[in-house]
């Protein structure tokens, strides 16, 4: 709602913030039950959640695409607002780049979006129809679009959750140089833990509607998943969305009854 | 055990002498499509009316010789009578095919991006739809009198139900998350009409284009054979008068290559149009 440009406090001042928020889609109960959050100016925040957590409510009010759900609270954010979708959603009767700069009012509009796409390393692939390019190519695709409006907010639900796992560490890497060259704030909803380690600033856990868990992810450089500091941060996450860990786990079940059996 | 006794002496053998033993079942299916296929009817038809004018099987006061039909069309053009009915018909057909085409897509659009709009405009439509355009002309002609307009308007009440079915059945198809993507993108409505309901509703307006296109040249012969003094009808129902079969039938020829004729600018159009589905389904 508000933009925060012409305030003396810009530096201080949250990019986003939320207080109360109360959504719920029928009587019975809330989906969103009293959820404060503040996400500073070009922090990167990954939410994490079970499904019917209320991710992606909390994601489609901040994107103001939630008419006609009933409920309360305040939200600010800034003025532009992009969103990523799970799917890429191009327009399949446009090309690629009369997609990016779709709704853009620009005079070098074109000149911006064939900068974007080459970004996002789609560059001689303007006149390319939707369906022509590959999965990854389309989500590289619509992360130009949302870009090329230069988003003081980025909103993305579960972008990579269609893609190929490999196309996905691929995508990473491209999310986090982009983030670093726009600097953003970012919202990523996503149930990949991992994902949400390897990306975000800070990863919150969401719970009952309201925020449960909200860890700062302190991994310098590279962040590997060989990393210890990944793995207790990856269990403790997993913990809190009440997932027992893990692989490692798994061996010492089975041999859970043999032992009964010895016992017995 | 016995293939390979066989082996040694295989490969001295020519490809065309090579074994080729497989079970075989009898077809039950159509088989192979046949080149140009579709043509043959029509040649077979034609050849049967020349065999039967030349042997006089086919009494000329029934159906005129093809070569009378070829002269008839000749003097036709010469005299400049056939070009004189293809234009006033031709711009008829033209006329209302355009006004209906218009106000179809125009109400589609509006009933399509407003429920207003819509419970005003589609329960008349579809009562409209259920009366036969052709049931309608006995008023026209009291409303309008037995001009031009009277015809153009009946055509274009022909033509605006298809365009109006399909082009707002194309709207609604149009899948609400790209309308949730226009407005995250901030787009306005005009533009949004432009860049998105449009282009989505185009699969569906040509088909309706299509449904249209043949209903004008039913409603157009329609209106000219009850009472119109110049276009291709008008010429056929004199000659009608007249027993003039050769003057009949150059008629229904100009009316065939007039559907022909537009049903092809239409498939071009979506040629064109469509092109980014033309290469999916390629």
């Amino acid at each position: 709602m508000a933009s925060y440009a012409g305030e003396l406090s810009t530096q201080v001042a949250p990019a986003v913030r939320v207080k109360s928020l109360h959504r719920s889609f029928n009587e019975a109960g809330g989906v969103l039950n009293g959820l404060d959050l503040d996400i500073a100016p070009g922090e990167f925040v990954a939410l994490l959640g079970r499904s019917g957590s209320g991710k992606s409510t909390l994601l489609r009010s901040l994107a103001g695409l939630d008419r006609g759900v009933a409920g309360t609270g305040v939200i600010e954010v800034p003025e532009k607002v992009s969103v990523v979708f799970q799917d890429s959603r191009l327009l399949p009767w446009k090309r690629v780049l009369d997609n990016v700069t779709l709704g853009l009012r620009a005079d070098d509009a074109s000149d911006r979006g064939r900068q974007a796409l080459a970004e996002v390393g789609l560059a001689g692939r303007e006149k390319a129809w939707p369906h022509e390019l590959s999965g990854g190519e389309q989500q590289r695709a619509s992360l130009a679009r949302s870009l090329v409006r230069d988003p003081q907010l980025l909103l993305a639900d579960e972008p990579f959750g269609a893609l190929d796992a490999l196309t996905r560490i691929r995508m990473h890497t491209l999310l986090r140089k982009l983030c670093e060259v726009h600097q953003p704030a970012v919202l990523l909803v996503t149930h990949d833990v991992d994902e949400a380690i390897v990306l975000a600033d800070r990863v919150i856990v969401l719970d009952g509607g309201v925020v449960r868990h909200d860890a700062r992810v302190e991994l310098d450089g590279r962040r590997s998943q060989a990393d210890p500091a990944f793995a207790r941060l990856r269990a403790r996450l997993l913990t809190e969305l009440g997932v027992e860990d893990d692989h490692d786990a798994a061996p010492a079940r089975h041999l859970d009854p043999a032992s009964e059996r010895a016992a017995s | 055990m016995t293939t390979l006794t066989g082996n040694p002496s295989a490969p001295t053998r020519s490809l065309a002498e090579a074994e080729d033993v497989r079970p075989t079942r009898r077809r039950l299916g159509p088989g192979e499509p046949i080149r140009f296929g579709g043509l043959f009817g029509i040649v077979v038809l034609l050849t049967a009316w020349v065999v039967g004018s030349a042997t006089g099987l086919l009494d000329p006061r029934t159906l005129t010789e093809p070569w009378t039909v070829l002269q008839t069309a000749g003097t036709l053009i010469e005299n400049g009578r056939l070009q004189e009915s293809l234009v006033t018909s031709g711009i008829r057909a033209a006329l209302g095919l355009g006004l209906g085409v218009l106000v179809g897509t125009v109400l589609a659009v509006i009933s399509g991006l407003s429920r207003v709009g819509e419970s005003l405009i589609d329960g008349p439509i579809q009562v409209k739809r259920s009366i036969p355009t052709l049931a309608l002309i006995p008023l026209l002609i009291l409303w309008l009198g037995i001009g031009e307009p009277m015809k153009v308007i009946t055509i274009a009440l022909a033509v605006f139900v298809p365009i109006y079915i399909h082009t707002h059945n194309g709207l609604r198809t149009i899948e609400g998350r790209y309308a949730e993507l226009a407005e995250t993108l901030g787009v306005s409505r005009s533009e949004f009409v432009r860049h998105v309901v449009l282009p989505g509703a185009m699969p569906g307006f040509l088909l309706g284009l299509r449904f249209a296109v043949t209903s004008s040249l039913l409603a157009l012969v329609v209106v000219e054979v009850i009472n119109a003094t110049s276009g291709i009808g008008h010429m056929i129902t004199l000659a009608s008068n007249y027993g003039q079969t050769d003057i009949i039938v150059v008629g229904l020829v100009v009316y065939a290559l007039l559907g022909v004729t537009a049903d092809a600018v239409v498939r071009l159009i979506e040629r064109k149009a469509l092109s980014w589905r033309r290469t999916l389904a390629s």
